[in-house]
C-alpha cells in the first residue's frame, strides 16, 4: 500500500469518525458510521485480505447499519435534533480521551516492532476455509462452533426480549 | 506493490479511532448513538488485529480470524441491544440513558 492511499483512507476514516460522535442529527450519525466502515473495508482490500473485506461489507455495512437505521426510524423523530451536550461534560471527556490517546501513542512510537518475517501472506479462500474448519495446529474449528451457538442464543434472546409483553400471559 | 507504510501508522490510526469512540461513549445520551460509538471502538480494534497479522505474523492468519470473530460478536451484540432498546421504547417512549434504571423494577 502506498503512502498516499494510506493517508487518503486514514483522513476519510478520521473525519467521518469525528462526525459520527459529534453530529446532532441521529440519522446522519448512522450514515457517517457507514462511511467509516467503508473506509475500513478499503484498508482490508489494500492489505489483500479480500475475504475479510467482503465480510466487512456484507455484515457491517450491509447488516448492522441497516438494522441500526431501522431502529432509529422506529424509536426517534427524524426532524428532532439531539440535545446539545453540556460544556462541562465535553471538557472532562476531552481531557480523559486526550490523556489516554497521548499515553497510547507515545507507547506505540517508543516501541521497536521486530522486523517483518520473510514469509508471505496467503489469504486465499482455500487457506481460509481449511484453517477455519481445521482442528490441527492453527485450526479454528472450536471458536467457529462457539460463535454459531452464540448466534443462535442471541437470535432467540432478542426475539424473547423484543416480544410484546401481552402475549406472554 | 511496495510496502511503504509501517505498522505504527496503522496503530496510531486505530488508537485515534478508538478514543474518538470513547469520547462519543462518554458524551452521548441517546442509547442508539452510544451503540454507534461501540461499533467505532470494535472497528478500530479490528484494524489493529489485521495490521498485526499483515506485518508481524503473515503465515498464521490469526489476526484475520480474530477480526472475523469480532465482527460476528459485534453483530450479535447489536441485535440484542436493538431488541432491548425497542422494548424499552415501548415501555418508556424514550431511549435516553437516564431513564434506563427503570428496568430494575
Amino acid at each position: 500500500m502506498s503512502e498516499t492511499v494510506f493517508y487518503i483512507l486514514a483522513s476519510f476514516i478520521l473525519i467521518f469518525s469525528v462526525l459520527t460522535v459529534t453530529s446532532r442529527k441521529i440519522l446522519r450519525t448512522a450514515v457517517y458510521l457507514l462511511f467509516v466502515l467503508l473506509g475500513t473495508c478499503g484498508f482490508y482490500f489494500a492489505m489483500e485480505f479480500n475475504f475479510l473485506a467482503a465480510v466487512q461489507l456484507t455484515v457491517y455495512a450491509g447488516g448492522i447499519v441497516v438494522i441500526i437505521i431501522f431502529s432509529i426510524m422506529l424509536t426517534s423523530d427524524l426532524q428532532d435534533k439531539l440535545p446539545a451536550v453540556k460544556f462541562k461534560k465535553i471538557f472532562f471527556s476531552l481531557i480523559a480521551v486526550l490523556f489516554g490517546a497521548a499515553v497510547c501513542i507515545t507507547t506505540i512510537l517508543s516501541y521497536e516492532f521486530p522486523a517483518m518475517t520473510t514469509k508471505v501472506l496467503d489469504s486465499s479462500m482455500r487457506t481460509i476455509g481449511l484453517r477455519l474448519l481445521g482442528y490441527q495446529e492453527n485450526g479454528f474449528v472450536l471458536p467457529f462452533e462457539v460463535i454459531s451457538i452464540l448466534l443462535l442464543a442471541a437470535m432467540i434472546g432478542s426475539i424473547i426480549i423484543a416480544k410484546k409483553a401481552d402475549t406472554e400471559n | 506493490m511496495t510496502e511503504v507504510v509501517g505498522i505504527q501508522h496503522f496503530m496510531v490510526l486505530s488508537t485515534l479511532m478508538f478514543f474518538i469512540g470513547v469520547y462519543g461513549f462518554l458524551t452521548r445520551k441517546n442509547l442508539i448513538t452510544i451503540l454507534l460509538s461501540i461499533e467505532l471502538i470494535l472497528n478500530s480494534v479490528n484494524i489493529n488485529f489485521v495490521a498485526f497479522n499483515k506485518y508481524l505474523y503473515p503465515e498464521n492468519l490469526g489476526g484475520h480470524f480474530f477480526a472475523m470473530f469480532v465482527i460476528a460478536v459485534a453483530a450479535t451484540e447489536v441485535a440484542v441491544a436493538i431488541a432491548i432498546i425497542i422494548s424499552l421504547y415501548r415501555k418508556l417512549k424514550m431511549i435516553d440513558v437516564e431513564n434506563v434504571n427503570e428496568m430494575k423494577y
